[in-house]
């Protein structure tokens, strides 16, 4: 009895310790329990990696400008211990500059900034005359022959600089054209193309680079649009899609024909973007990211963003298995393998329920029907499984390729099932078939699906998902839930199913 | 017939044993995890029965290497009938029965014919590890097969009936018969549609019976009645069911337990996580007895007759009580 009392004592000591440490963590970094009901923050970081000489390094990047259409900065920061660094404005352009008298081996510098979405999506800069038109890239007689006949058909076919431009992409996708295939076998970049072409019918052309920002993305490089003069205003257009007008979430880094990174004394320099989206007032996780207390210090938030986001995924995990330790102690499924549909869990945050859940059950489904085939060569297990890890990776690519010809880009996403895992489970599920029939498996496998799906109905919860990222210790909560549970010798919920003859004495 | 549930209380009062309950308080508690290998491995049990002078079916031999198969057929020379097991298989997998020859081949229980080469395929299966949990490599026993014993005839459907004991510290709790049928498969697991039949401690006559969770009154393929069943010979089945305790030093433990029509009690195989449905079977709960037995001032020096004893006379059924099964034929 006294070791029991010892045990509960540990587990209020721990559930104590976690509320604790969070309220403690609420008063000094002001961190807010619930989610701001305000506009959601993007934190959003650039990573330069480069090759130091050893000599003298100046690094300059192209920033973003404070007012931009959608999004307001707030804040930014720049880490790079032994750089000094500046941010310097000319010509109304931005441009952070890192320097440092002697560098070698492999540099990192990091530049991260915080956006709040804002209502206003116009643009500064739409109005600005053109300027700077002389810049014309001169291509080799065949290529301006082609050039000049696909203009030609664009003009024929348009009114205006809109409808020239729309005419021009049409035409430039067209496979049937060998003008539009001379030109894109060329070197240059779809925007690069298609702003020379536009340049050949008089139409000003500006460049723009920008991100997508999607949460929790990492290793992002930008992405590259066109915008063309109309005559009274700039007009942004997807080189690819023919699109006009800003996406949603595109977020415009830099604009014009200045480069995005120089790097001066360092080789193999390269520029990524990592973005992470946050629930928390802006003026907020300001001071949680950059004050002295010793809960700024000690929360996710200094992490670089590309560990962020990592965390923002790991440091949900507990809940996943607090789920699956509450289902099957005291709820009674049965699940195939214990911590997999966790994992399916988390693949379902990737790619949204339903298709998560279609594909899911396709894929194991075909991998059944292959796994049939198998226990027919009478295979060692090792041998077996690495044979169905291989079939799964087949059956991912034909279902993606598949889906994407039939215009679901959702297809693309089941890349994010752990593969082994779904060899394991097909596995697993073919030999419950020979040996306790079909009903067990929809049953274990209906029982696996129901915990990942309730899991992941957790894990996507938006307070739940602030808690565990801004409160990471209350998780210890959780532990201590888990552990109680551990020692629960109650009935399960499916006994009182089981036992039901019990009724009738 | 009851409705689909029953609430916690009920099975508080009936003294149900759950699947925590018994994880927790029971088998992590005095089930020694260095243990579980004399009982998961069905050679080292056997082993260590013959040792302890506890009967089991003869050990032929065992093929522990791939190529000893090759030059099996030696081996099977003057064997009439027996069973082919892997020793680490769970649930009654991979367990082949040889109950005759046909010239060449060998007449399996359901009746099939089968090649020596079929058996060698076998093997190499079990070896391989087919039937093991988590497909360890495996080794293949053959043993004598049981020469089933005459009481038992009209209530079983291919396989042998077994009677199951929960021993908790040597001590006999609860006992049941477990009689496949045609929806099992000739099978002895109860939730793949064996019948379990409960038996009383004290006399081994049949208590209740059931089938699928639901009572039964007689057996689904034969039609024989089960409130006759009475197992003669019922102490010294209790006393092998009590020293396989001395024998593992695991307390708690389900033991099966064969009839063999020349040998007499024969120990089939152990287990150290004996299943829960021997409650359904036996129509009440194992807690209160296993709570019963837990507050005893044990002495591990007690012998297996005096424990026997002590069980028979603490669990006997009241006179009243008549048989279950009986009452609801008539």
């Amino acid at each position: 009895m006294n070791q029991k009392r010892g045990f509960f004592a540990i587990l209020v000591l721990l559930a104590l310790g976690g509320v604790i440490l969070a309220i403690a963590r609420h008063v000094d970094t002001g961190t807010p329990f619930l989610p701001g009901q305000e506009k959601s923050v993007w934190l959003v970081e650039a990573r330069i990696d480069f090759d130091a000489d050893g000599g003298a390094v100046t690094a300059s990047l192209a920033l973003p400008e404070d007012q931009l259409p959608g999004y307001q900065l707030v804040a930014e920061q720049a880490a790079s211990p032994g750089y000094g660094f500046a941010i310097l404005t000319e010509r109304r352009s931005r441009r952070a500059e890192w320097t440092r008298r002697e560098a070698s081996g492999e540099q990192s510098l990091y530049y991260s900034a915080q956006l709040v979405e804002s209502e206003n999506r116009d643009d500064n800069h739409a109005n600005d005359p053109p300027v700077d038109r002389s810049r014309i890239v001169y291509w080799d007689e065949a290529r301006e022959l082609a050039a000049r006949d696909l203009l030609k058909v664009a003009r024929e076919r348009s009114s205006s600089p809109q409808s020239l431009t729309r005419e021009l992409i049409k035409l430039l996708d067209s496979a049937a054209s060998q003008n539009a295939a001379l030109l894109r076998s060329g070197a240059e970049q779809r925007s690069d193309l298609l702003m020379h072409l536009l340049e050949r019918a008089d139409i000003a052309t500006r460049s723009v680079k920008g991100l997508y920002l999607e949460d929790a993305r990492r290793r992002q490089t930008l992405s590259r649009l066109v915008e063309f003069y109309t005559g009274s205003e700039w007009l942004l257009v997807d080189p690819r899609t023919g699109a006009v007008g800003l996406p949603a979430d595109f977020l415009v880094w830099t604009r014009g024909r200045a480069s995005v990174l120089d790097v001066i004394g360092g080789a193999k320099s390269r520029v990524q973007f990592s973005m992470i989206r946050q629930t928390i007032p802006a003026t907020q996780l300001a001071r949680a990211s950059t004050g002295e207390g010793l809960f700024s210090r000690l929360g996710v938030q200094r992490l670089p963003i590309e560990e962020q986001s990592m965390f923002k995924l790991l440091l949900l995990l507990p809940l996943g298995a607090a789920v699956v330790v509450f289902m099957r102690v005291i709820i009674g499924l049965q699940t195939s393998g214990t911590f997999m549909p966790v994992l399916i869990a988390l693949a379902f945050l990737q790619t949204s329920l339903v298709a998560g859940l279609v594909s899911f059950v396709l894929i194991v489904a075909a991998g059944l029907a292959l796994r049939s085939y198998l226990s027919r060569l009478n295979l060692l297990l090792v041998a077996r499984i690495a044979t169905l890890i291989v079939l799964v990776v087949f059956l991912i690519s034909a279902f993606s390729i598949i889906g994407y010809q039939l215009g679901f880009s959702t297809g693309m996403t089941i890349t994010f099932f752990p593969m082994i895992i779904i060899a394991w489970t097909i596995e697993r599920m073919s030999i419950l078939w020979e040996e306790d029939g079909s009903s067990e498996v929809i049953k274990q496998g209906g029982g696996s699906l129901l915990v990942a799906v309730f899991a992941y109905l957790l894990m996507e919860n938006p307070l739940l998902v602030h808690l565990s990222f801004n409160f990471p210790e209350l998780n210890l909560v959780l532990l201590a839930s888990i552990l109680a549970m551990g020692q629960y010798t109650g009935y399960k919920l499916s006994e009182l199913w089981r036992f039901r003859a019990m009724d009738d004495l | 017939m009851g409705r689909a549930w029953v609430s916690r209380k009920q099975l508080k009062n009936y003294g149900m044993l759950g699947m925590n309950c018994r994880n927790v308080d029971f088998i992590n508690r005095y089930n020694d995890r260095k243990l579980f290998p004399l009982v998961d491995n069905k050679l080292q049990t056997k082993l260590l029965a013959q040792e302890y002078g506890v009967p089991t079916p003869l050990l032929r031999f065992v093929v522990r290497e791939q190529h000893e198969i090759s030059h099996i057929e030696q081996e099977f020379a003057g064997l009439e009938h027996f069973a082919l097991k892997p020793a680490k298989g769970s649930g009654g997998k991979g367990i082949m029965v040889i109950t005759g020859r046909h010239g060449d081949q060998f007449v399996r229980s359901s009746g099939a014919e089968i090649s020596v080469s079929d058996i060698r395929r076998h093997m190499s299966n079990i070896l391989a590890g087919l039937y093991s949990l988590g497909g360890s490599p495996d080794v293949a026993i053959v043993e004598d097969l049981i020469a089933f014993d005459e009481c038992f005839s009209g209530y079983s459907h291919e396989g042998v009936p077994d009677i199951r004991i929960i021993v908790f510290k040597g001590y006999p709790v609860m006992a049941m018969l477990r009689l496949s049928t045609h929806a099992s498969d000739g099978k002895a697991n109860l939730h793949q549609g064996a019948v379990g039949v409960g038996l009383a401690l004290d006399t081994g006559r049949c208590l209740y019976a059931a089938q699928f969770g639901r009572p039964v009154s007689m057996h689904p393929d034969t039609g024989q009645a089960l409130g006759d069943i009475h197992i003669e010979g019922w102490r010294d089945i209790l006393l092998l069911a009590s020293q396989c305790y001395d024998m593992t030093g695991l307390g708690y433990i389900g033991t099966d337990i064969v009839l063999d029509r020349l040998q007499g009690p024969q120990l089939l195989e152990l287990n150290a996580r004996p299943g829960l449905a021997i409650q359904i079977a036996n129509g009440r709960g194992l807690l209160p007895r296993l709570r019963h037995i837990e507050g005893l001032t044990s002495n591990r020096r007690f012998r297996s007759e005096h424990r026997v004893d002590y069980a028979m006379r603490q669990f006997a059924e009241p006179e009243k009580n008549p048989p279950q099964v009986g009452a609801q034929v008539a």
